[in-house]
């Protein structure tokens, strides 16, 4: 690699590179939001690609199969016995000794047994019964923001809400809701997903234990607290085939951690994100004053935009032809849902952001077939009522400066947004 | 051309004519039906699109994709569809499908 770096993330030009140089899962270009032009290149010259190493560049292990085209990964998500989520749905192999079982690194008919366990949680008729508790919760929220002056919205906003919600679906004190963003922050901080600034495996491990610890006691104290309250905890204790996932501590702490990181980083990064995607397009802002039944469709249009999780990966369980390329039995197979997301093939002007595009709901965000994201109605409810209190209550958000932004592959996100509150006139 | 009625969760009916090569789920999106929501636009991958086939003819079979979708489903009964892979054909009898409270 001798490219000239002249690129504001540090890499070499993703134009001009010879593709077998670029390392396609490069956080770098995440945290410097400059990852579209290498994905529109492999979307037209090399859309099933094959990267002979893994992520951090030459000589790490890891080698992986790039899906960019919309048409090719819903291909994919809907062929799971071909494309297996197991041993992992992230790029990397799980750590040795660390095999967490979640039942999104499963497949049927294990998965579809844990996960219709708890999807009740997050079925339509009890969100309705969420919906007005969400609503206080955020009135609180926007009502203690400060006027006039300059404060981080992922703070106090977007961190805020989303756990404060998390804490609600697994019944967990409110006063030590702090812990469970903290557990999720610590599931995606790999330091090999983040260009080595994230935790140690030891580090993580040492968080982990202390997490399942907690829940395991949550889980007793649960039990022993049988009143009718429909959090996570007790509809597995409620479910025969889950009934007792605490006897299998592997099991519980990784579905514990897929729920709480599904439920915490993909919402949080959405609400930062539409803050700045409505102040870069004035005219969809106008457009969402002028027509504030557009909300709904504002909503999906964020997810899409956002893609708050770039990727997930499937591994090959035979020799299969992926639009004219073999891809071997045994391959890792990442999705790059950010890239399909931004596929004009499939979804018009898709580098565009407008509020009120035909068949808005069309996007990979959520992901697709049967390890589709179970929580996506809880997540549209909870930014939806946040845009809809926002509006009740500022004339518009300010943002003072540029996002600092989260330099992972796992997960597209924001540290910080500066931003000043203007009120209604 | 087969006459499809869509019956709302709340009870509320939909009179609509089906077109010969059109699926259930693009007839719903035509004429605004509320309660289907097709959010992958018709490749059984998302399962937003379920419904009840309450009254039909002979119907296209449930192939693995639909099956593995509607296998997520808590509210799933015997005559779940998934209603993107139900096409009509001008040989088809009238059909009466029953919209469920909520797509997820």
């Amino acid at each position: 690699m001798n490219q000239a770096v002249t690129q504001k993330d540090g890499l070499p030009d993703p134009l001009t590179t010879p593709l077998n140089e670029l390392d396609v899962a490069d956080p770098r270009r995440f945290e410097h939001d400059s990852w579209q032009p290498l994905f529109e290149r492999l979307r037209r010259e090399s859309p099933v690609h094959y990267q002979s190493y893994g992520p951090g560049g030459p000589g790490a292990e890891g080698d992986f199969f790039s899906i960019t085209r919309y048409e090719d990964i819903v291909e994919v998500e809907k062929n799971w016995e071909a494309f297996s989520s197991e041993p992992s749905i992230a790029i990397l192999d799980p750590e040795p000794d660390m095999s967490v079982q979640m039942f999104i690194s499963t497949d049927p008919p294990l998965h579809d047994d844990q996960r219709r366990a708890v999807q009740g949680v997050v079925a339509p008729r009890n969100l309705q019964e969420f919906e007005v508790l969400i609503r206080q919760r955020t009135q609180e929220t926007l009502d203690g923001l400060p006027m006039g002056e300059t404060f981080n919205w992922v703070d106090r906003v977007s961190i805020d809400l989303t756990t404060k919600m998390l804490a609600t679906l697994f019944d967990v004190p409110q006063e030590q809701r702090q812990l469970l963003t903290h557990w999720s922050d610590t599931a995606t901080s790999d330091a090999r997903i983040t260009a080595g600034r994230g935790l140690s495996i030891d580090e993580r491990r040492v968080i982990m234990i202390e997490m399942l610890e907690f829940f395991t006691k949550l889980w007793h104290q649960h039990k022993a607290d049988d009143r009718e309250s429909f959090d996570l905890i007790r509809m597995l204790q409620r479910d025969p085939k889950t009934a007792n996932m605490v006897d299998d501590p592997l099991s519980y702490m990784g579905n514990l951690m897929l729920l709480i990181v599904g439920g915490n980083d993909t919402t949080r990064n959405s609400m930062t994100g539409g803050v700045l995607h409505l102040q870069n397009n004035p005219s969809e802002f106008a457009k969402l004053k002028a027509n504030p039944e557009l909300i709904p469709s504002m909503v999906s249009e964020i997810i899409r935009y956002q893609t708050p999780l770039p990727h997930m990966r499937r591994t090959a369980t035979r020799d299969v032809e992926l639009n004219g390329t073999l891809i071997p039995k045994g391959s890792r197979v990442v999705l790059w849902y950010v890239s399909g997301n931004r596929d004009s093939d499939a979804i018009p002007n898709a580098d565009q952001f407008i509020i009120d595009r035909p068949n808005v709901r069309n996007h990979l965000s959520f992901g697709m077939g049967i390890h589709r994201c179970m929580g996506n109605r809880l997540a549209e409810m909870q930014l939806r009522i946040v845009w809809e209190e926002i509006l009740q209550r500022f004339d518009r958000i300010e943002v003072m400066g540029p996002p600092v932004r989260t330099c992972n592959s796992f997960v597209r996100g924001y540290h910080e947004l500066p931003v000043r509150l203007h009120p209604l006139a | 051309m087969p006459v499809i009625t869509f019956i709302e969760f709340d009870g509320t009916e939909h009179q609509v004519d089906g077109e010969s090569g059109m699926t259930v789920m693009e007839t719903a999106m035509k004429h605004n039906i509320p309660g289907i929501d097709a959010d992958c636009g018709g490749s059984a991958v998302c399962g937003t699109c379920h419904c009840f086939v309450e009254a039909a003819g002979d119907l296209p079979a449930v192939e693995p994709q639909e099956e593995s979708m509607l296998g997520l489903r808590p509210d799933r009964e015997s005559n779940s569809r998934l209603s993107c892979q139900l096409q009509i054909s001008d040989q088809m009898n009238d059909m009466t499908i029953r919209l469920p409270e909520f797509q997820m």
